[in-house]
Formats: C-alpha cells, structure tokens, sequence
C-alpha cells in the first residue's frame, strides 16, 4: 500500500510511472524507487526460497546489506531488490534457492 | 491460547502519574488554573533540551543552565499563546484553559496525524494511556504550515477531566 | 586525484566535516555508497532536541536540507553511489563506483564517518518476510512512502522504537504493542507517554518466542522473561500482526576499520567494536579520524559537533587556520558536546569517551601510515 498524504513529509513530485513484470505479473512502478519498494506496495512480499529448507525470504535490511531481498532482474541472478532501481520493461523474477549465471558472465 | 488483537494496555510504563506531574516544575499549581489558559509542561527526564525557552514570546519558561534542567513555569507571564506546543520535541506540552465555561475545560492539545479533525466535530477523550474516557468537541483547529508542521487542536471537555484528557480519538 | 581530506560517509558527521573544513580552504572529497548525500537524517521526521544551536525543534530531514545546502556553498566534491572497499598505507583510498569506475584516492587526511548499523536478534520465524528493522521500515515509510505493515509489533523500547512506531501510527499504521525484554523502557519518557496517550501498549519485560505465518509473518508469541532473561513458562500471549520490527539496538559500522587495521576495543555502552581515538577524534593511524556513530553510537547532534571539530582539526593542521583560532574553535565544540552528553542518558557516553581517550594516551605512539 503507498502512503499518500503524510501529515509530515511533503507529498513527493510527480513521478512518471514505469512497467516492470514479477514473475510475469505486471506490477505498477515509479521512475527512481527500488524493485522492493514497487513489490512492497503491489503486495508483493516473497523474494525468492532458500535452498535447503526452501523457505520464503524478503526485504529486511531495506539498504542493500543483508542480501535477503535478491532476485533475478534482467536475466541477472542475485541483483538487491532493495537498492537497485525499477526500469521499463524491466524483469524481475524469484530465485528458488541459488540463482544461475547465464553463460558467459 | 487465543489470538488477541492488540496487546493488553494495562501497564504504567512510559505513562507519568498524576501525582508525580503534579509536582513538576512545569506543571501549575492548583490557584493558577482558576485564571486562564495556562501551560503544562509534562516533561520529567534530564535531557539537555531547550526551544521551549526560546520560543516562549513572554519569557514565561525558563531552563536556564545546564540545558538538562526541568523547565519552570512563572503563570504571571504565560497567556497560552500555545508556541511552545508546537516546537517541544517531545510533544509533552499542552494549554489548559480550566474555566472555559461553566462546565467544561478547553485543552490545547498537539496533532501531528494525518486525520486532522475539523471544528465541530465530537469524539472521544483520552487519558495517558489512550482509554477513552469522556466525550469531547473540538473548538478550535489550528492547522501547522510555518509551526513546526505541529497543529493544535482545542477541545472542550467536562471540567473534572482537565487534568486527565491529553488526546483525543474520532 | 589530490585531496587534503576525504571523508567517507554523507551522513551529519561527514557533511559537517565537509563544511568545516571547506569553510577554512580544505579541498575535500566526500564519498558515500548512496545516491544522494544525508544518511539516516532524511529518514527522521520527528524534531531534534538540544539546543538552538543544534537546531532543537527543527525536524531531522529539514536539518538535512539545511547541510546540504551548505556544502553547495562551499564547493564540497561528492563521489556518490560509491563504495570505498579498503584504506591502504600511503593513505589510498580504494573506491569502486557502481558499474563505472575503480580505482584510488590519495587523502592527506581521511575520515571514516560510516555511522551505524542495526542490530538484530534471532527468534524462531524471523527469515519470513515481515520481518525487517526499525530502519528498514523508516526507510520504507519515508523515503520509499510504502507502508510496510498494517499491524505492527515492535521488538525494543529504546528511542529507536519508540519514534518508529510513532512514524508507524503517522503513516497510517496501528501498532499493535511495544515489547522490550528488559523491566524498564529504553527510551525517553516523552517517547513512550506520546504513543501511550494514542493507545500503543508497552510491555516491558517480555520477548519474542515466535512469529508464525506462511508465507509471511500473521502473528507473533511473546512471553514474559524473568530477570536472568529466562522464559516464564504459561505467559505467552499471541497477537495479530503483519509486520514485527526489530528495534534492538544500533552498532558502529566499523568494517573499514577492521580492515584498515585500526586499533579497536569493545564499547558495550556504544554498540559494538569502536576504534580508539583521542579527544581530537584522531586513530592510532596518523591522519585517519572518525566522527559520529562509528566512534561511538549516540545521536545525529553529537555526530554534527563531531564532524565539525574534525573539519577543524583537519583545517589546522593544513595550516589554513592559525592556533589560537583552532584552539578556540574546538573549546566551543568541546563545551557543546560536554552539553549533549549530560543528564541521565549522556553521562554514561560522556564516561565512555574519557575511558576511550584515556586507552589512546596509554597507548604510546601513533603509528604512521
């Protein structure tokens, strides 16, 4: 759920929306937040399953140090939700347990 | 073991009695809420903290040195002009107006919420620990832009509350 | 690249720095690994205490604002989105700019201004999601303006928990309870007493035994511990909620010292591992200072003040101030520090920092690097 009208903070500028899919779910998102942020607010709490017990992990830290909020962006495994930008027709998916490099990384 | 909703609000921690704000620098004694709008400092820990001093336009606060001092209260000089409601960091400040009428108090409360309530309107009084208590009105809203984005809302409450009601929820 | 000081970190403490130190001539570099400078300042929306010197009444981020502003005036240069990986003899400073450029720094002078990081502590379910720290969920609420939970349970009364889950019920949340497993709060009174007058219970002496959920957090059990820490068994409790914040103490982010090879020792009373270091702020590394939180966890004002009597320090000792200015200087930013570590909570910092400075002088030498 965005917050809109804080009672402190100013309401942010005018932002131009971006399409980015989530494991093929087209989710709304704003030019300049995190991947996180944009689930977070679709409702979109599970980042990916861990390999042993394949539990469910997602944002913890939220400031890129703890690695809990990893996916695969772009084909690219193991990128943090958390501090990496939304980009059009970016696309994001879950990582069960270790995420493979395509060829040639 | 059942599921509850909310945790049990039963205990004192964080709250101050009635007692031991009673016998605060900041807080009047008896005789001076006979007389108008007052200001109640419920403020109770030695944290070096002074803007309430600085802004008061009458000098009616003083903290003095160090800044960790409780700040005092001279009544003579305070008119309730309610500015050091809204810079007190600890939002621990309030203006009570003990013989509003006959039979009810006005208590100049601090409102940082998004719900900004609007004069008129009716809702509930709260004590320390946010139990409802009594009805009240709102009187008089006045909405924060240069103040420190702290609003002051004014209600009525029945005059035996005057020293219990310190929010309100609507 | 040439600099007379750089400073890594954009938080209060490296930007006060800057503006010192720029004030008197300093060329300075700040590096920090976010896109915009300000750290944990544009994360507090609630007002400062202190005095009108350090801006008491004036919101955390507003404060933010206002040093930003000043380093434009000062033509301070910012590497952002940068992390520096290693400090090397010679004083290289070792940086890597996100998918762009490596390479090293060379600073006369370098101040490590890194902050803090949270704390965490393990409880049965705490992998799920709906479960992230106090900041994490300031940043979520204030910089990202999501809401990161309906239902809120926070874990530790301390200042930090105590104003997040004010933020929390400002956003638009309802926090279900505060918890803290010691048999007194934390924080400040006036804290505590703002959102108790909202109807936020506070809890002392209990903890988290579990948050249950699949696949996030639906609820949380806590019990009552005993005053050895212990679970008193029968006392659990289980309530509804969606996100649980761990609000259980903050620690230096000390890692570049470490690796730096910095003298450290153990400061229960700030956190964590803090490097030793005289009243000057200086390391056993000639030339290598540190100024708030990674020093010493305590408050954006003492963070402020620290920077600033770096600036200084730094400043004289590139000869753009003469000695009895430099000498004054710092005797005002000493009065104003004495000042913000008085009272209850600042004695024990104040303690703290004499046993540190007095570790430094018994050390002897400094080493040169």
């Amino acid at each position: 759920m965005r917050i809109t009208g804080h009672p402190i903070l100013d309401d942010l500028p005018e932002r131009k929306k971006v399409n980015i899919t989530v494991n093929g779910k087209m989710i709304e998102a704003f030019e300049g937040e995190p991947i996180a942020a944009a689930m977070f607010a679709a409702d979109i709490k599970v980042h990916r399953t861990t390999p042993k017990y394949h539990e469910p992990r997602g944002v913890f830290c939220n400031h890129g140090r703890c690695t809990d909020c990893v996916m695969k962006v772009n084909g690219r495994p193991h990128v943090r939700t958390c501090v990496t930008k939304v980009q059009d027709g970016m696309v994001v998916e879950s990582i069960e347990g270790i995420g493979q490099w395509e060829k040639g990384e | 073991m059942y599921i509850l909703n909310k945790l049990p609000n039963d205990g004192n921690d964080g709250i101050l009695s009635l007692e031991r704000i009673r016998r605060l620098p900041g807080y009047p004694d008896e005789s001076s809420f006979e007389k108008g709008p007052v200001v109640v400092i419920e403020c109770d820990e030695d944290i070096p903290c002074n803007p309430c001093e600085d802004i008061c336009p009458s000098g009616a606060i003083t903290v003095g040195e160090p800044i960790t001092n409780l700040p005092r209260v001279d009544i003579r000089k305070c008119n309730g002009c309610c500015l050091c409601i809204t810079i007190c960091p600890g939002l621990c400040m309030f203006v009570v107006y003990k013989n509003f009428s006959d039979t009810e108090s006005l208590i100049y409360i601090p409102w940082e919420l998004s719900l900004l309530p609007e004069k008129g309107t009716v809702a509930e009084g709260c004590n320390r620990r946010g139990e409802q208590v009594c009805r009240v009105r709102v009187e008089k809203v006045i909405k924060a832009k240069k103040l420190q984005k702290t609003s002051i809302i004014a209600v009525s409450v029945p005059k035996k509350y005057f020293e219990i009601v310190r929010s309100i929820s609507y | 690249m040439n600099n007379q000081l750089v400073i890594i970190g954009a938080g209060p403490a490296g930007l006060s720095a800057a503006i010192e130190a720029a004030r008197y001539g300093v060329k300075v570099l700040v590096i920090d690994e976010n896109d915009k400078p300000g750290g944990q300042l544009f994360l507090q929306t609630h007002k400062f205490f202190g005095s009108r010197h350090h801006m008491a009444g004036v919101r955390g981020f507003q404060i933010g604002e206002n040093i930003l502003k000043q380093t434009e005036n000062y033509n301070v240069e910012f590497l952002l989105n940068t992390v520096v990986w290693g400090i090397y003899p010679d004083r290289r400073v070792a940086f890597a700019e996100e998918g762009k450029k490596k390479g090293f720094v060379f600073g006369e002078n370098i101040l490590i201004a890194t902050g803090a990081l949270e704390k965490a502590f393990n409880f049965k379910g705490w992998t799920k999601p709906g479960v992230m720290g106090a900041g994490a969920a300031q940043y979520m609420m204030h910089v990202n303006r999501v809401l990161p939970g309906k239902k809120v349970l926070m874990v530790g009364s301390g200042n930090v928990g105590l104003i997040v889950s004010y933020q929390l019920v400002q956003a638009g949340s309802e926090v279900v309870g505060v918890i803290d497993s010691l048999p007194k709060i934390g924080g400040y009174q006036v804290h505590a007493g703002k959102i108790r007058r909202l109807g936020v219970p506070i809890i002392t002496s209990h903890s988290i035994v579990e948050a249950f959920g699949f696949p996030c957090v639906e609820s949380a059990v806590i019990a009552r511990v005993d005053d050895r820490g212990k679970i008193v068994p029968g006392s659990e409790m289980e309530v509804v909620c969606d996100l649980i914040c761990l609000a259980v103490g903050l620690r230096p982010f000390n890692e570049l010292c470490w690796a730096t090879d910095l003298e450290m020792r153990y400061s229960k009373e700030f956190g964590g591992f803090v490097p030793i270091h005289n009243e000057e702020l200086e390391t056993t590394h000639e030339g290598v200072y540190l100024a708030g939180d990674v020093s010493g966890t305590e408050e954006a004002s003492t963070a402020m003040e620290e920077g600033r009597l770096v600036g200084v320090v730094v400043a004289e000792k590139m000869k753009l101030i003469e000695k009895r200015r430099a000498g004054e200087l710092k005797k005002e930013v000493y009065e104003r520090l004495r000042s913000l570590r008085s009272g209850t909570f600042g004695e024990k910092r104040a303690r703290e920092k004499e046993d540190i400075f007095r570790d430094f002088a018994s050390r002897g030498t400094q080493c040169i690097f």
